[in-house]
């Protein structure tokens, strides 16, 4: 992990512009992060910019990316709103004007490639939304088939079959007859996405493609899309929103962020807990890299209620105790358990042994310390096992100093 | 980018009835509603837009006989089939069919037909169903540039030829719809952009009016008439000059069928499945105004007929499908102002209404429709 890091570190230019030559361009280094087997340099790289500035008008809202897009691998751009995300991807699908820098599809420069050769090896995906009238689903991702269609846009069978074959995988099958105006924003988007599949693209832009769409669906849209990448090759160039997503699907990740790629590499490095926080200022201490999620804050104050808990059993209270803003100690805990992983991120104090160890007198008596602060205890477990069996002794000196104990959250407002 | 066009679907070739056709990997399984259920759509969609050319064209076919007998020499169809089939002659019945009203219905045909499509192209262009030639204000540049190309040629002794007024309409024409697109850019809303064109229009007429203040009286004559808008008073000539400019135009217009049906889901989007976004947009203007300037430098500004009959089309087609509706939509404007035209003239006969004032009767309900059903939409 941390060699790993050091490595991809690399990547991550200083800010001098105008440097070619100087500085590793990702196309250049042979890493391997998830990116399809093969020689690089063997098939043209998909996309590749070099120096790319983008922005509107002459502002250059992004400037210095270099991106490489191999066949088959799936990249994602992470950043905070505004950031250029999407004024990146309208640049790489050519809807802007580089403002600098070059954009290489498969090999050649964007901007010779006529219109619809361009659109037979990319299509793109906005999150505009277009008010439509008496136009079918089945109209719009016909509409894909534009490329290939002849001059009065008549599908032929092949293209009623690849229109057909798209729907079905996005589920839209069944909408086909419906007016795209009168359909959900999930189900429109699922139609759009259709028809950008049914365009057949060898690489494929997407802003923020999830959205709009519930979890099934989103899930079920990352997975469409990472089998198209394996099967056919396809690559994809896409913004996420969603980091816990963005961990789950992308092959490497690209973060935006004060208008330069700060960092390009493997999800895991890309969203680790220091550059989630560079990235979008959040609290270090509340973001999960295992799960790419973020959680509310901790209630501020000093520990009013003890929670022993363990192996699952204090998330549900753990949570509720956050949501009421009662602030919250939490012992003896191991860190990889899942209470333990919460607790460092909700409880004011948390009390820890070394995991698979048994727990220690001295992390007992730290924990009485901090339950004999506190007006309450509530105990989720029933009972103790080999490794915590002296977590028992908190509840004897709860007992013994008059602090009510009690089985679960509820009986809490008895208390009070 | 290779020429031949591979499928997506590897068992493509497998003719699979729909039942037993795997799925490969659906989001989610929607239930088989009896719409999902219904096959062999396209061919229904098509075949309800061609029962709705055929209907649009019968109902023309009798408003083109019944404009030639109706009038204030009547005639039954029977005559007037003999009189046109016997070409020309000395007879009074002969006259009145072939120097007026023969010309008369085709030119409201023709050009009822190319405001509709005129105002069609320019719904898909700004995006906005009550978009057409009148309230954008084109018609009426179109009405002021030939105005002042009239009084200015009868000032030199001249006369206005009928190409000479097609070229200063259009000129009039692309002037206003240029004064629209900066206005469009600048204030980005839809409704603003109508009350624009409607300003932009009214500043034109109240201009026209002033000219023909000013003229004399013998131009007064000719101006009067063709300033509110109508088909009195057309000529073979005229008819052949704008059958020619509305034909060739039209041939253009259906031909950018397939990129226009892009374009009516977003400029993004139209780019990205290969359309050059921008050549598109000047043809679209160009062809717009070469229509509706063709249609006001002979008959006039005329009102509603390019929101009304297009969107009587698209609703009768089902469908906002180019290839679909644009034959409808040209067929549904000459109905439209073939039927108005001979209520014009003979509904208080011996005095002729305006065909503005027929068409606005029947056109701004649509239109009111239009804005409430809009309305109901967000």
């Amino acid at each position: 992990m941390m060699d790993l890091r050091a490595r991809q570190d690399r990547c991550r230019r200083p800010a001098a512009p105008h440097a070619h030559g100087m500085r590793p361009h990702p196309a250049d280094a042979s890493t391997g992060d998830g990116a399809p087997s093969g020689a690089p340099g063997d098939t043209p790289l998909a996309l590749e910019t070099r120096g790319l500035a983008v922005g509107h008008a002459s502002r250059a809202l992004v400037s210095d990316v270099d991106l490489a897009v191999r066949p088959g691998e799936l990249l994602v751009l992470v950043g905070p709103n505004g950031s250029g995300k999407t004024t990146m991807l309208r640049t790489i699908a050519g809807q802007l004007k580089a403002l600098g820098g070059s954009i290489m599809l498969f090999g050649r420069a964007l901007d010779t490639i006529p219109g619809t050769e361009r659109a037979r090896t990319m299509a793109a995906l906005f999150t505009d939304r277009h008010k439509t009238d008496l136009i079918t689903c089945q109209d719009i991702v016909e509409a894909g088939r534009h490329p290939y269609t002849g001059s009065l846009g008549v599908l032929s069978p092949e293209d009623r079959r690849c229109v057909r074959e798209a729907m079905e995988a996005t589920g839209t099958w069944g909408l086909r007859d419906r007016d795209a105006a009168h359909v959900s924003d999930g189900q429109r988007q699922r139609v759009l996405i259709a028809r950008a599949l049914c365009q057949e693209p060898k690489l494929l832009v997407l802003d923020e493609p999830t959205s709009y769409l519930d979890i099934h669906s989103q899930i079920g849209m990352l997975q469409l899309l990472r089998n198209r990448a394996r099967e056919r090759r396809m690559a994809v160039v896409a913004s996420l929103h969603d980091i816990g997503m963005a961990l789950r699907a992308a092959d490497r990740i690209a973060c935006i962020h004060g208008g330069r790629v700060i960092f390009q590499g493997a999800p895991d490095a890309a969203l680790s807990t220091e550059m989630v926080s560079r990235l979008y200022g959040v609290e270090p201490a509340s973001y999960d890299p295992v799960s790419g999620s973020v959680e509310l804050a901790r209630p501020a104050g000093e520990p009013q209620v003890f929670v022993i808990a363990g192996g699952g059993t204090g998330t549900s209270t753990f949570r509720a105790l956050q949501r009421r803003g009662i602030p919250f100690a939490a012992g003896v805990l191991y860190p990889g358990d899942i209470d333990g992983q919460l607790a460092a991120r909700l409880a004011a104090t948390a009390i820890f042994a070394a995991d698979f160890e048994p727990v220690g007198p001295e992390a007992v008596d730290r924990a009485k310390e901090a339950l004999l602060a506190c007006r309450a205890v509530v105990c989720l477990r029933s009972s103790f096992g080999a490794m915590d069996a002296r977590n028992a002794e908190l509840l004897e000196a709860a007992r013994a100093a008059g602090i009510p104990v009690c089985g679960d959250i509820g009986q809490l407002d008895g208390l009070a | 980018m290779t020429a031949h066009r591979p499928c997506l679907d590897h068992s493509a070739a497998d003719p699979a009835p729909e039942g037993q056709r795997e799925r490969p990997r659906p989001l989610d399984d929607f239930p088989a509603s009896s719409r999902s259920a219904r096959s062999g759509r396209m061919p229904a969609r098509r075949l309800r837009a061609l029962a709705v050319w055929a209907a649009l064209g019968c109902a023309l076919a009798i408003l083109l006989v019944a404009g030639i007998c109706i009038g204030s020499v009547g005639a039954t169809p029977a005559e007037v089939l003999d009189s046109i089939l016997s070409g020309p002659d000395g007879t009074t019945l002969s006259q009145i069919v072939w120097q007026i009203r023969l010309p008369r219905v085709l030119a409201s045909a023709i050009l009822g037909g190319a405001l509709s499509l005129s105002g069609f192209l320019l719904q898909t262009f700004f995006n906005n169903p009550i978009a057409d030639p009148f309230v954008l204000g084109i018609s009426s540049g179109a009405r002021l540039a030939v105005a002042l190309a009239m009084i200015v040629l009868l000032g030199a002794r001249q006369v206005l030829t009928p190409w000479g007024s097609v070229a200063a309409a259009l000129a009039g024409s692309l002037a206003t719809m240029g004064a629209a697109l900066v206005l469009a850019r600048r204030v980005r809303t839809q409704s603003m952009l109508i009350i624009a064109g409607i300003m932009v229009g009214y500043v034109c007429s109240a201009a026209t009016n002033f000219l023909i203040a000013f003229a004399d009286d013998q131009d007064i004559v000719n101006l009067q008439s063709w300033s509110q808008g109508s088909f009195s008073g057309s000529s073979w000539s005229d008819l052949g000059v704008a059958t020619a400019a509305i034909v060739a135009v039209s041939i253009v217009v259906f031909a950018l069928s397939k990129p226009l049906g892009a374009y009516q889901l977003g400029e993004a989007f139209a780019h990205s499945v290969g359309v050059d976004v921008r050549r598109l947009r000047v043809l679209i203007v160009l062809v717009s105004s070469l229509l509706s300037a063709t249609v006001t430098a002979f008959a006039g500004p005329i009102s509603f007929v390019g929101i009304a009959a297009p969107h009587l089309a698209r609703l009768a087609v089902g469908s906002s499908r180019p290839l679909l509706v644009m034959p409808a939509c040209f067929l549904a404007g000459s109905v439209f102002c073939c039927g108005c035209d001979l209520l014009a003239r003979t509904l208080f006969s011996p005095v002729e209404l305006s065909v503005s004032a027929v068409t606005a009767v029947f056109g701004a309900p649509v239109v009111i429709a239009l804005m409430l059903r809009r309305k109901g939409y967000r």
